[in-house]
């Protein structure tokens, strides 16, 4: 986990994303999220698949545009930059994806694929700095120098992510968000890429959101965690608090799930079930949802009310 | 169950720790790879290569142009005679060693219209399917690029134009017009681009929700390098096999419409309009049927196969369907 | 469905519109008046027959008119064949390529199934390999190529069949050959594609292995199958056998549509040339509109996005 200096690098706030799914109904993808990430912190974002995690994500660095909120970077609304201030803004966030398949381009080379935000931001004066750079960047990830002539699909899964990771990092970003990115790895692999992530905070002075639905893996990465549910955040707290003393009925659900390592207390594990309830994420465009209110139960832990 | 796991529940062998040995591992060795770096057209290629029966199309296709390219000028430079000069005391002459493919109603020598006639077919095919090309490209690049709305209204365009039969508009334009080399090739893309618009459209929308155009986006790319680095490039490989095929296709119509006497006018004339013009009495001089026809069929057909293979090379999953 | 029906049914009539409203316009578009070609035609008589072809009024009028007479069947008076319907004419020549028409379209569909069956069934075998050939070349000769050489081959030569003319049920066996040899192609090899893929599906392997027998597998689970993408296959295949005809007529000297249709294009009897092409228009948009209907009617999984509410 990384040096914090306190100071809120990301602050989001009222953060909506809905989309028209035809016939006046919307998907209420995220709504209504409100927190903050600060510098130097990682912050574990969990919930199953279709929670509005992934797009959450996306609306944050503006791969969306948002329905309504704020996403402020340093201060600045992200949401009200021009174009060009925008492009300049993108150095400073970016992303790692969660397929490391279809996430590089398979007509590029592992040079290309890295150096393409250096062409976009002109951040290599020659061809000669442009290579020197690409070959730092592979250095930084641990792969093979020698590997930037090659297409992605003569590379592993780990070593394909690697190839992400370099490339997010080829603009220098302070703020990086993992969206599941060791979910689509084998078990062997993830540890790897979890503790180069973690190496790369520490000695970059990175700040990540990370998605993922692997509770343990979180846990393990992040400082606090937020748990996401239906589009909505449902519990807040550091990573210790909310493991040891989840007050959510979803989040108590979720820990549930998770395996123990150990036969005889996993042959005691009781699966919590929650029924969800007031329906799914689709609703009319008119419809209200209850607005839930998040209340803060000890310093620093927050959850959805009601529950 | 439980008694199951009793009898799994069986002592292990002892090992101890000597039993034990480091496997020498070096990282930086095990990831060298060895294979020869392909890029995506390399493979394609040295897939297309292997397939035969589309590599015989792509020779073939290579013949006739050469044949069409400098056919007429071998005759030319060997007999001195072009595709207009006729001789009248030479008329419907059986294949000899002056004529090698006879002479016409006209006594015109039918080896040198014959590769004139190639060669106009294929400007008229080349030309249309580059057309459509371009138009299709266009087009289906804004649906699918945009999407939402635009999407919606282009494509009900589109589909309203294309169910109007592609052969009777151009007809109809070709009744009015005055058909010639230009007006053809027009009136063969006046909906001939439609198809193409739909390939590239379907490719588009499948291909900009992939992650490294978004991780692309996240990077702060433009639209014109996202669609030309990145959406156009993955999506070449239907585009290049929807060319193939519609180059065949323009040519069958072009010969469809000189039946009608749409298609290009004397004294310049294509395949399909030699054929038409041999119709007249063909059963007494089959050469003047014979050349025309055979090269026509070998062209279709040619396209066909190496547009088959294209499609096979592309996409191995798709072979033989 | 039945807004399916409906919303499909008014873009068909939206297309034919606008090929009405084209043919109108372009004739207009046509430089000079229908009656230039003629020799020089004195003035008053030109004045009556512009007043009786309408042609003094002004243009909205004349298209308003057009419309009007369309929707009562009217399609003008040939301008070559003085006091000749365009309508009656197409009446009178229909049915000759409509029989023909027909024929070709029951011979393609039986032997282009049964080649993509036999095909399918014996996959990788050499009458797989034959049936593929005569695919490709099916698809890539074109039918006047054909046609001619199986009238000199077997008309001329061997004397098996008559030259031209439908005159006995001999003489429609090169008409018809000819003009099926592309949709056959393609229906064979549409028919052997899908048959490999069911032929591959669990399913299949299901039927079997309950033991069902292979002839009751072939018919309930192969045949029913593979044969949908054939169903798509109208639509074009109408198009083709028209197109087709249009060429077929002249070189075997049938008296059909498809004769009148370049008869016209070469005398520019331009009332003629709209109305068959209206003619051949309706045909087509309504065999496409067709093919659209049957293709959901028959195949469960196409799901159309209004049936979820209902």
């Amino acid at each position: 986990m990384g040096v914090q200096t306190g100071k809120n690098l990301i602050e989001v706030e009222g953060l909506k994303k809905y989309f028209n799914v035809g016939k006046g109904k919307v998907l209420k993808a995220v709504d209504n999220l409100n927190f903050y990430i600060r510098e130097g912190e990682t912050l574990g974002m969990v919930g199953e698949s279709g929670c509005g995690k992934s797009t959450a994500g996306r609306t944050i660095l503006r791969l969306y545009e948002p329905t309504a909120g704020s996403v402020r970077f340093n201060g600045t609304d992200i949401y009200k930059l021009s174009p060009g201030k925008m492009k300049a803004m993108r150095r400073d966030m970016q992303m790692i994806f969660q397929d490391p398949y279809a996430s590089l381009n398979p007509r590029f080379t592992v040079s290309d694929i890295i150096g393409e935000a250096l062409d976009i931001h002109n951040m290599a004066g020659s061809k000669g700095e442009r290579k020197k750079r690409i070959e730092e960047l592979l250095d930084l990830v641990g792969l093979n120098t020698d590997h930037a002539t090659r297409y992605p699909h003569e590379f592993s899964g780990g070593q394909r992510q690697r190839i992400g990771i370099a490339r997010a990092l080829a603009v220098n970003p302070k703020f990086i968000i993992c969206d599941e990115p060791i979910s689509a790895l084998d078990v062997s692999i993830q540890a790897q890429v979890v503790n180069l992530l973690q190496e790369l905070q520490e000695r970059l002075g990175l700040t990540y959101l990370f998605i993922a639905h692997d509770l343990s893996m979180v846990k393990h990465i992040s400082d606090r965690v937020a748990v996401m549910y239906l589009g909505k955040m449902v519990e807040l707290a550091t990573s210790e608090e909310l493991y040891s003393n989840p007050v959510h009925p979803y989040t108590k659900s979720l820990l549930s799930a998770i395996p123990v390592p150990d036969p005889e207390v996993e042959s005691q594990r009781k699966r919590i079930l929650m029924t969800a309830e007031g329906g799914g994420p689709i609703r009319s465009a008119d419809e209200q949802t209850e607005d839930t209110a998040m209340v803060e139960v000890s310093p620093g832990h927050w959850v959805a009310t009601p529950y | 169950m439980a008694n199951e796991n009793k009898a799994n529940k069986q002592p292990l062998p002892t090992l101890s720790a000597a039993d034990f040995a480091p496997v020498d591992i070096n990282q930086h060795e095990s990831e060298v790879i060895k294979r020869e770096s392909l890029t995506a057209w390399r493979d394609t290629w040295e897939r297309l290569r292997s397939n035969k029966i589309a590599m015989g199309g792509l020779v073939v296709l290579v013949l006739i142009v050469i044949g069409a390219i400098i056919g007429p000028l071998i005759a030319q430079w060997v007999h001195g005679y072009n595709y207009k000069s006729n001789d009248l005391s030479a008329t419907n002459q059986p294949p000899s060693s002056l004529h090698w493919f006879g002479t016409d109603d006209l006594g015109r020598d039918m080896f040198v219209r014959t590769w004139m006639g190639a060669r106009i077919s294929l400007i008229i095919g080349l030309a249309a399917a580059l057309i459509d090309l371009l138009i299709g490209v266009i087009y289906g690049g804004i649906m699918g690029y945009f999407g939402g709305r635009v999407d919606t209204i282009m494509n009900k365009f589109s589909e309203i134009l294309y169910a109007i039969p592609y052969l009777l508009v151009t007809i109809l334009l070709l009744v009015v017009l005055k058909p010639s080399l230009g007006t053809i090739i027009l009136a063969l893309t006046i909906t001939g681009w439609i198809n193409m618009s739909w390939i590239v459209r379907g490719e588009i929308m499948k291909l900009k929700n992939r992650e490294y155009v978004l991780a692309s986006r996240s990077m702060g790319a433009g639209t014109g390098r996202l669609l030309f680095r990145h959406l156009l490039p993955n999506a070449s490989g239907p585009i290049i096999v929807t060319l193939t095929l519609s180059v065949p296709n323009a040519i069958f119509a072009e010969s469809f419409l000189s039946f009608l006497g749409l298609g290009v006018q004397a004294p310049i004339s294509s395949l399909g309009s030699m054929v038409e013009n041999a119709l007249t009495g063909w059963m007494f001089f089959p050469w003047r049927m014979l050349f025309p026809a055979l090269l026509i069929s070998i062209i279709m057909l040619a396209f066909n196969l190496l547009g088959d293979g294209l499609r096979d090379a592309l996409d191995p999953s798709l072979k033989n369907k | 469905m039945a807004r399916y029906i409906t919303t499909k049914f008014l873009y068909t009539l939206l297309s034919l519109f606008i090929l009405i409203t084209a043919t109108f316009f372009l004739m207009k578009a046509i430089p000079g008046d229908p009656f230039m070609s003629e020799k020089e035609v004195p003035a008053p008589i030109r004045a009556r027959l512009e007043a009786q072809y309408g042609l003094d009024k002004p243009e909205i009028v004349q298209y308003v008119n057009y419309l009007g007479n369309i929707l009562q069947g009217d399609l003008g008076i040939s301008m070559k064949k003085l006091n000749q319907e365009v309508s009656h004419i197409i009446g009178q020549t229909f049915g000759v390529s409509l029989r023909l028409g027909l024929i070709a379209v029951v011979v393609s569909t039986i032997i282009g199934v049964a080649l993509g069956l036999l095909a399918a069934l014996y996959h990788r075998k050499m009458i797989d390999s034959v049936v593929m050939v005569l695919a490709v070349l099916g698809i890539a000769v074109p039918s006047f190529v054909l046609a001619s050489l199986i009238q000199y081959l077997f008309g001329l030569k061997l004397h098996w069949f008559p030259i031209t003319g439908l005159k006995d049920v001999l003489g429609y066996v090169l008409p018809v050959a000819a003009l099926s040899a592309q949709p056959i192609a393609f229906i064979a090899r549409l028919t052997r594609s899908s048959m490999l893929e069911v032929l591959h599906a669990d399913y299949i392997k299901t039927a079997k292995a309950k033991g069902l027998k292979w002839p009751a597998i072939l018919w309930k689970h192969v045949i029913r199958n593979g044969i949908l993408p054939v169903v798509t296959y109208v639509g074009p295949m109408t198009a083709n056998v028209i197109t087709g005809s249009v060429v077929i007529e002249r070189i075997f000297g049938i008296g059909g549509i498809g004769k009148v249709y370049v008869d016209s294009i070469t005398n520019r009897d331009y009332t003629m040339i709209m109305g068959i092409t209206l003619f051949y228009g309706i045909i087509l948009m309504f065999a496409r509109f067709v093919t659209d209907i049957v293709y959901v009617l028959v195949d469960p999984r196409i799901k159309l996005t209004s049936s979820k509410e209902g």
